[in-house]
Formats: structure tokens, sequence, C-alpha cells
């Protein structure tokens, strides 16, 4: 009874707690602007099935692949497993579902448990490839500090997370076997879970039913511990992946990658001096339009659950021809960057009862370098190799027209090639007048 | 072997009340730049030896505006756009090639909100179009058994998705066509896009078109083929920085088609 009351006040202050911040991340993405991608529910559809849940970019590069796919399951089908730990923590009853699902559910716990093992050796490796084998992509600059902790304290609670369902299947097999689980007894001897039946007795056989008792509980407690605080981890870090991969690859672009948008602000300025009769469309005109973006206001809301959705696996990165040849630019650090600002605009927010209090701050200068930008080949590498098709491109592209339109500042040599283009139709200082002359070379 | 080059423009098909089945766009590359003239010039060779009745913008021709746009100058972009625009719709456009990705890429794609709807297709599109109708063959066998890498441009990969025009080309030449280890999605930028071909790399360890150019040159290739004048310049420096220019060439897929054929 008390344990029900603990676990009621214990699951639901986690679920509120977490969707608080869950909101809050709603609220930060949403002061992006307005971008229309709710169109072509269909394609939308299946991009998502085929890009986030089936991984199809991932298998690229099969190795990371394969061992983050027995993460990936192990997470989801887990969730299954997570309603009955629901259920027995609520109503106080242990593993309630046993008895009327019979085959099904030793199947279905077992299937979770071979997904668990594999997600540990996963986790093991995952943790190797950061911090022993240094993989490139995984140990570059803009990941010292807090994003190298995220990282490892993400698999560390993992393997955590794993021992506790170990532990407490385990202590649970050894217990059925006893004749003292309080798992309704079927008379079959063995709660017959695939690991479980052979890793119970294996590390808790022979203990007393008291202790065995209590590394249950332990587990049992520990897991959905764990389970509630990975969940509030989240907002927090890059693992809020897990859950807006599946909108982000929803929301994707799905024009092709080289076609830019045409700013429609510049459009009506442009049909005007073309067409003096023009008349751009109303609600435009009090309006204090920005060129380009100079910080994360400035920037679509797509732009925004890219930044939140990023997992910081650094493909991006490593494809950036700019990057391999070691310039400043990591595509990976734009979309870092983008979401650092955008969760400090948010905190700003917060203590100014939901207003923005101007900082003096913006994510171009204080995050993201002229430098940075400049560095770009627009290439779409980046956009190519995202898993869940964030495109760090747009933003380099929306910050490369602030430096331009609002503050005149692109590198000299562009300066001259926008005269030749305004004065002679060509990036070079030839005359239009020449331009079939080689016709005649 | 070479007759003279038949380049009408879309003025005089229109004097004699006419009107192209393609309108080729140049591109300010193809027009100014002494490599990429030749890259122009074996088009309009295929052109004209396919019986392709095509057409020139010729002076009335203007940069589409792309390096402008991707160095972040929106509105000069979409002056040039307009400008473009009105003119191709005054000759009733309908279809375009152009000699260069980048051209492809802002007529294709950022033109059609601004009132510019073309069919438009990049130069080895049309050569594989030609290839299969069986308007041109590749009789002349001067790269049999050559060993040709083709280097994706990001503006006709990536960018939308074309593969495999070029390669299905470069077929007919019975060729050995060997990929570099970073191609079609994976391949690597030549370093000239995104407005770099007019400025200063920013500071780095390397140029993009140097470890470009050496991935292509570890395959010890007699050609290496491009379908872009830039990324034509890119590759050409980065060979000559490995002093390979006299052994490998480095040629646009026209330039292949026109060269076995004699053209």
């Amino acid at each position: 009874m008390i344990s029900s009351i603990i676990f009621i006040l214990l699951f639901s202050g986690g679920a509120i707690f977490f969707t608080n911040n869950a909101l809050k991340v709603r609220r930060n993405i949403l002061l992006g602007k307005e971008i229309d991608r709710k169109d072509q529910f269909s394609a939308r559809l299946k991009i998502m099935t085929l890009v986030a849940l089936g991984q199809k970019k991932m298998f690229e590069r099969p190795i990371p692949a394969i061992l983050h796919l027995f993460l990936y399951a192990a997470f989801v089908i887990t969730q299954i497993e997570l309603i009955e730990i629901v259920v027995d923590g609520a109503v106080g009853s242990h593993r309630m579902f046993r008895p009327s699902l019979g085959g099904f559910y030793t199947f279905m716990v077992s299937f979770i448990e071979i997904l668990s093992v594999l997600a540990f050796i996963g986790t093991i490796a995952f943790l190797a490839r950061r911090n022993i084998l240094k993989v490139p992509r995984l140990v570059k600059n803009e990941l010292n500090g807090w994003p190298k902790l995220d990282a490892n304290l993400i698999l560390i609670s993992e393997i955590v997370l794993i021992c506790f369902i170990f532990m407490m299947n385990g202590a649970d097999e050894v217990l059925y076997t006893m004749g003292s689980s309080h798992a309704q007894n079927l008379g079959d001897g063995s709660l017959g879970l695939s690991i479980s039946a052979h890793l119970g007795p294996l590390l808790f056989g022979g203990m007393s039913e008291h202790s065995l008792h209590i590394i249950e509980r332990v587990g049992w407690w520990g897991h959905i511990v764990m389970v509630l605080g990975f969940l509030n981890y989240l907002p927090y870090s890059k693992h809020f992946h897990i859950l807006l991969a599946f909108p982000n690859v929803f929301y994707s672009n799905l024009n092709p990658k080289g076609q830019f948008t045409n700013m429609e602000s510049v459009t009506n300025e442009v049909k005007a001096i073309f067409d003096p009769s023009f008349v751009p469309p109303p609600g435009d005109s009090n309006v204090t339009i920005r060129f380009g973006a100079k910080d994360v206001i400035d920037l679509s809301w797509k732009q925004l659950l890219d930044a939140y959705s990023c997992t910081e696996c650094g493909r991006c990165t490593s494809a950036c021809p700019a990057n391999i040849t070691g310039k400043l630019l990591s595509p990976r650090k734009i979309m870092m960057d983008t979401r650092d600002r955008l969760m400090e605009v948010g905190k700003n927010m917060d203590s100014n009862k939901g207003e923005f209090k101007d900082d003096g701050k913006s994510l171009l200068g204080n995050y993201i370098t002229p430098e940075e930008l400049w560095a770009c080949t627009s290439c779409n590498a980046c956009v190519q190799e995202c898993p869940i098709n964030i495109d760090p491109l747009s933003i380099i592209m929306d910050m490369r027209r602030y430096v331009v339109m609002e503050e005149s500042a692109a590198p000299t040599e562009l300066n001259g090639v926008f005269t030749n283009i305004e004065n002679n139709g060509a990036p070079w200082q030839f005359a239009q007048a020449d331009r079939l002359n080689w016709k005649n070379d | 072997m070479s007759e003279p080059l038949s380049v009408p423009t879309m003025a005089e098909y229109l004097a004699k009340g006419e009107s192209p089945e393609i309108l080729f766009w140049v591109g300010c590359a193809g027009s100014f730049d002494d490599r990429a003239k030749k890259i122009t010039k074996a088009i309009v060779k295929i052109l004209n030896h396919a019986h392709v009745k095509f057409a020139v913008l010729g002076t009335e021709e203007s940069c589409t505006g792309d390096p402008a746009k991707r160095a972040g100058n929106e509105f000069l972009f979409q002056m040039q756009a307009m400008t473009n625009i009105n003119v191709m719709n005054g000759y009733e456009v309908k279809r375009i090639v152009t000699g260069c990705p980048h051209c492809f890429n802002t007529l294709k794609n950022e033109y059609p909100a601004l009132g510019g709807s073309y069919e438009v297709v990049h130069h080895t599109q049309l050569l594989q179009e030609l290839l299969d109708s069986g308007r041109i063959k590749i009789e002349g066998g001067s790269f049999k058994g050559k060993k040709i890498t083709f280097h994706d441009p990001c503006y006709l990969g990536r960018a939308n998705d074309v593969y495999e025009a070029p390669r299905s080309v470069m077929i007919n030449l019975d060729a050995e066509l060997v990929e570099m280890k970073r191609s079609k999605v994976n391949g690597l930028c030549c370093g000239a896009g995104g407005a770099q071909m007019f400025k200063e790399a920013e500071k780095g360890n390397k140029e993009v078109n140097i470890e470009r150019s050496e991935e292509a040159l570890a395959l010890n290739p007699d050609v290496i083929a491009v379908g872009c004048p830039f990324c034509n310049t890119m590759m050409t420096d980065g060979v000559k920085h490995f002093n390979k220019e006299k052994s490998v060439k480095v040629l646009d897929v026209a330039e292949l088609i026109a060269q076995a054929n004699d053209l």
C-alpha cells in the first residue's frame, strides 16, 4: 500500500516535471518563424517510416548502425514491459500480466532480455568508441566539456538501467524456483526468461530468500527510478533526439537539396522595382523585417526543431569538406550552438515572466563567427549525412544573408563579385556584350 | 574534320518566326572562362552533330544569380532571376539545357517560384537522351580501355539526385570507369561551391581541391571526368599541384563524347 503511494507520487511527479520541461522545449521551438511543412502528408509519413523508424540513413555506416539498432530496438520494445511495471507499481501487483498472457508473456520478456543484452554490448562498444578508440568524429573540439560528459552519462545510465533489469529478473527467477517469488505460481517451476533463467542462478544462486527479495526490489525500483530520471534528463540533453527524431524527419525538407528558399520579403521589393504598379500583400508594411538570421528567433521553427533533435553524432562534420581540410566550420557545432543559444533565450524568458529581455547576445557573434559561415561550400554533404534529416546548411545560409544584407559585411572579394553581377551580369569583369564572343574564338 | 560552329540565338529564331527545341544556357563560366569555353564548344559540336534545333540567348543572357544567392545576397539574386525570367518568358522558352550544374539547379529549382517555370536538364542528361534515342552514336574509340573516374558535382548530385546520367553516358566510351571512395551521395566537393570560387579560402590546413584531387589521383586514372566548369578549374589546379597534368587529363563529359566522335 505504502509502496503504491510512493510509486504513484514518484511516477506522477516525474511525468509532470517532464511534461513541464517538454512544453518549454515546444515553446522555444515555436519561437521560430513560420514555415510550411504540413503539406504532403503521405510523403512525410513515408520518409518518417523509412528514415526515422527504419533508420535507413544509419546503414550508410554499418557498424555504428548495428550497435545503434541494438539500443534502439531495446528501447522501443522495453516500453511494452514498462506498461506492466507501471501497473504493478500502482496497484501493488507483481508480474500482473503473466498469468493471463502465459507463453506470450515469457516470449515477450525473454525477447526484451535478449535485446537488453545486445543493448548492453552496444553501449559498451559506444563507450569504447568514444573513450578508448577515440573515433575522430566523437572526439572533436566542440565536444569538450559538457557534450562529452552528456554522451558518457547517457551511456552509463543505460548500462545501469540494464543492470537493474537483470537484478530484478535474475533474483525473481531464483525466488520463483524456491517458490518464494511474489509472482503468481503457475506450477511451472521457472519464469522461463531467456537470459535471467541462467544468469539469475549464476549471480544470485544460494543467497537467502531475504537478500533475494531485497535485490529484486532494488532492481525493480532502481529500474523505474532510472527510467523516470532518464526521461527527465532528456530535455537537458542531446538525448532528446530519441523523441524528436520522429517529428523532425516527418517535417523534413522534401524539395531538392539544392533548392534554397526564395525570401518572400525580397521578392516583394524586387517585384515593386520591376512593376511600379505592384502592390505587396497586406500585413507586410508595419513589420520590421530582418533579412536573414542574426539570432535564433530569426530562424524557422523547423531549424530550431533540428537543433533540439541533434544528438551530436558528427556525421555531418566528418563529411564536411571545410572541416576535413581544417577550417573552423563544423556543421555539428552550428546545430549545438543553435540549441545552446535557444536554451539560453528560453531561460531568459523563464526568469522574466515569459518575456525575452535583451541580453545583448546573439547566435551570430556570440556563438557562431562569420569565419565559420564563409568556410561553407554549400555542398550539402552535411544534410545528406544526417540520419534524421537535420539541415545545418539552411542556418549557415540564413546567417550569410544577415551578414550580407543587414551588415554589408561580405568578404571583400565577394563584394566585387556582387558589383560585377550587378553591372555586367557575370561574376567577373567581362561585358555582357561580349557574352557570345566564344563562338568566334 | 571540324565544321564551323552553328550557334543561333533566340533572337534569330524569333526573327524567322520559329522556335528551337531547346535553349542552351551557356552560363558565365561557359561564356568567359577560357577553359570552360572549350566545354561550351564541345556541347555545341555535339548539338550540331545531332542536328538538335537549339539556340542561345547570347548577349541577352545574364548570370542566373547563383553565386549571389549562395553568398547571401538574395536581393541581387532575385534581381538577376527576374531579369532573366522576363527575357526567357518573352521568348516563350519551354526547355533549357545548361552547361553548368549551378545554373541547372538555380533555373530548375529557384526560378519557378519567381515566375519562371521551364523544363531544365543538365548537359549530361541531354547527352544521355541523345544517345538513348540514337541521335548521336559513339563511333570513335579514343577512350577505349582508358581509366576514367567521375567527380560528382554537388549541385548535380546531392542537390538534385542526378548520379546516373553522366555515368551512363560514359559507359558508351568503352573505357574502364572507376569510382572514388567518396562518390555519388558521398562525393566530396571540389571546394568551389557556395561562392568559394570567387574568394580566398578560409584558414585551414589544406585546400579542398587538393584533398579531392589526391583522392582521384590515387586511382591512377587517365582522365578525371567532370560535369561542371568550376569543378573543372578546381580539379585541373589540383592535378597541377601534384605535377600530374601530363598524364592525367581533366575533361568534361561533353568533351569526352565530342573527342570520342572526333568532333
